[in-house]
């Protein structure tokens, strides 16, 4: 007998919404590669780590009351984002702890979201079939991912099950970005210094491809290796294990 | 333009500061990484320095008081100082009592953060720095830009230059054996000449009334010995119960800021010289000051108190690692500092440090006693913003968006025009200038958005 396939909500994040559908669609792709039965919420909006981190921390709570209330019916709540998980998983019940109503509410959802290699890779132990691409990539381990969720092993496990591909080790891959969400137009100068830094290490490794979790990071890598005229291109991790590899890189026209 | 910004653009430009901070902070963290690696357990460790730690701040008084009854059992006489100006007050009350021209200062942040160093010369007392690095810094006649080493921010090729002009010797200062040779007969002879050693401490043992300094130079030593008074100035918050919980504290302390096992020097000094010692001082004070701490206890900065004052989270930090120590514009720099700034010195003043950080979550990650640094940094954002001291421009962008996304279908027709807008300014699949997005696009090109957003692709049908 087969299992009942999970219900996942997929919450695409709005920079993927706006910027890169089809890390999205990817998402989508993996998922139910992967057994699942996704949804995709209509009322979805954003997390509120911009408000959370901007101090605005009531309009960060209404947000996650929100979010909540729209996810609560799904098994799992899935997001192609380490930094949005983490909010989700990490930040939620931080912000709600006092509340006797939403605080429950927010640990029990926390509790079944998880960002997407995480999830394709330790909660489904799914690994991509008959995906090939020939190039060697490099991996950049963004920060929230890494540090608020432990996400270190599950993107190199899934990536290294797609045939041909190759994996360069990046100096300081755990090194901040320098995109830090707001930070980054907050105090341009330094996130312009410390992603330079990061540009070089990246054209240091021979990488044909810059892989991370987080789009956010992507955008602000790929903008300055573009900008530096590197011609290393960059996607969203989950686009290479859908088989998405072939298609345009970040800032590439379709 | 804020001041911080100011300082920021002085020292992106500054091209020996980028040098020498890698230099420093580079190998420190190398050294820190094969250190913990060689640690047995360390992540246990990390438990028990930060139990250790929230235990004493929970019962300071306890600890406290414990200590004075040991010290002054020793010898010692106990102060108490409320504030910056008061245990400057006391300091120079007890120098000019004692009729002292000149001081050796072993290095100490607190020093640094009561303004030691100024009350010092306002009062006319002559003050020598014996660490070396402190030593540079007044030969230069600046302020400290890091912790641990407070002229990180000089390479050794500006420090031979400074030396040639200021110490005068007819040797050539070219090699660290001939800089630190020249500065050695510099400083000895004014250890020697002292009237009073004053110190830090890195830690006050509350069982013995002992403080424990911990250099790699030996200065300490020689500043407060052979003087006719040791004076030391502590933070309230450096206790510990036993000596058994300093030696704990010291294997992280020595690890996480240099990666050395333990520091070269490591003493403890337990009151004045007793009759029959052959050397030491006749009179040790211990200045123990509170300046805003119990004030960080009560106001949701407890677990800040719980700092060994390391450097590990600068040395990690990302930010820290392109501006350096002086961008931060006060005594503490780095992670630590953009949260104790605050506390000392005012929010207002100092919105833009808790706010200059990405949020990475590599300090908390190397810090000894594990304080959870992003959270104490989003907590004083959060008071910014309650304050109304974030930027007009800031709360109506946040104001506008934060409205839209309460409104799921507004917010997708919004995208919709703004994803349209952006578009008409794309050159291939990049824009390369962005109103109201220049902070952005003036480094680095920004990803042509989708003609469509997912959502409005997803609801037309498209499923991958």
């Amino acid at each position: 007998m087969t299992p009942t396939p999970p219900r996942v909500a997929l919450f695409v994040t709005c920079l993927v919404d706006m910027i890169r559908p089809q890390i999205g669609f990817a998402a989508i792709r993996a998922l139910e590669a992967a057994g699942c039965e996704v949804v995709v919420p209509d009322a979805q909006t954003c997390c509120g780590q911009p408000a959370l981190n901007s101090g605005d921390r009531d309009t960060a709570a209404d947000l996650a009351k929100r979010a909540i209330a729209m996810l609560e019916p799904f098994d799992h709540v899935v997001i192609p984002s380490g930094s949005c998980a983490a909010t989700v998983r990490v930040h939620y019940p931080e912000i709600l702890e006092h509340d006797a109503e939403w605080g429950p509410r927010a640990i029990a959802l926390a509790a079944r979201t998880f960002e997407i290699l995480a999830y394709l890779d330790e909660v489904r132990g799914w690994k991509p079939e008959g995906v090939a691409l020939d190039a060697t990539g490099t991996y950049h381990d963004s920060c929230s991912g890494l540090r608020e969720l432990g996400i270190k092993r599950q993107p190199r496990r899934l990536l290294a099950a797609v045939e041909g591909l190759s994996l360069a080790p990046l100096a300081g891959a755990e090194t901040c970005c320098g995109f830090g969400g707001t930070f980054c137009v907050k105090y341009p100068a330094i996130s312009n210094a410390i992603v330079a830094e990061k540009a070089t290490a990246i054209d240091a490794t021979g990488a044909d491809l810059l892989l991370a979790g987080d789009l956010g990071c992507l955008m602000n890598m790929a903008g300055k290796l573009n900008r530096e005229g590197s011609k290393v291109r960059a996607f969203h991790a989950v686009e290479l294990l859908a088989g998405m590899g072939d298609g345009p890189a970040i800032g590439e026209e379709a | 333009m804020s001041a911080f910004t100011d300082r920021v653009d002085t020292a992106l430009a500054d091209r020996n500061l980028k040098i020498a901070v890698e230099r420093t902070a580079g190998t420190a963290e190398a050294k820190r990484t094969i250190a913990v690696e060689a640690f047995p357990d360390f992540e246990r460790a990390r438990d028990r320095a930060a139990a250790i730690k929230d235990h004493v701040i929970a019962n300071l008084g306890l600890y406290l008081e414990r200590f004075e009854a040991n010290a002054v059992a020793a010898g010692a006489k106990v102060h108490w100082a409320r504030t910056a100006d008061e245990a400057c007050e006391i300091v120079i009350g007890i120098c000019k009592a004692a009729n002292a021209r000149s001081v050796a200062r072993s290095k100490s942040m607190l020093g640094e953060e009561i303004g030691l160093p100024h009350a010092l010369e306002a009062a006319g007392i002559t003050r020598i720095e014996t660490d070396l690095a402190e030593h540079i810094i007044q030969l230069a006649d600046e302020r400290p830009s890091h912790i641990i080493w407070p002229a990180m921010h000089k390479t050794r090729e500006q420090v031979s230059v400074l030396f040639k002009a200021k110490h005068r010797d007819p040797h050539q200062e070219e090699t660290i054996a001939a800089m630190a040779e020249s500065a050695r007969r510099h400083l000895r002879e004014g250890m020697l000449a002292a009237d009073v050693g004053i110190s830090g401490a890195n830690f006050l043992v509350a069982d013995s009334g002992a403080v424990c300094t911990v250099t790699n130079e030996g200065n300490a030593e020689l500043s407060l010995v052979p003087p006719r008074v040791h004076i030391v100035t502590a933070g309230i918050e450096k206790i510990v119960p036993s000596m058994g919980h300093a030696v704990h504290m010291l294997r992280m302390l020595s690890r996480s800021a240099t990666g050395a096992a333990l520091s070269q020097y490591t003493t403890f000094y337990t009151g004045p010289r007793r009759p029959g010692d052959r050397d030491g001082p006749e009179e040790m004070h211990i200045v123990l000051v509170d300046n805003g701490r119990t004030m960080m206890r009560e106001t949701g900065l407890a677990k800040m108190l719980r700092c060994i004052r390391c450097g590990a989270c600068m040395n990690h930090c990302v930010v820290f690692r392109q501006i350096g120590g002086h961008a931060y514009g006060a005594t503490y720099p780095g992670p630590m500092g953009a949260v104790l700034t605050p506390a000392f010195d005012g929010l207002a003043k100092n919105r833009d440090l808790p706010n200059a950080c990405t949020l990475n979550g590599k300090c908390q990650e190397v810090c000894p006693v594990r304080i959870p640094l992003p959270t104490l940094l989003r907590g004083w954002r959060e008071k910014s913003w309650r304050e109304g001291l974030e930027p007009t421009s800031l709360r109506a962008g946040l104001g506008t968006w934060a409205w839209f996304a309460r409104r799921p279908a507004l917010y997708r027709a919004a995208t919709a025009s703004t994803l349209r807008a952006m578009r008409l300014m794309g050159r291939g699949g990049w824009l390369s200038k962005l109103p109201l997005a220049g902070a952005w696009t003036e480094h680095r090109d920004m990803p042509k958005p989708a003609a469509q957003s997912f959502m409005a692709q997803y609801k037309k049908g498209r499923r991958s």
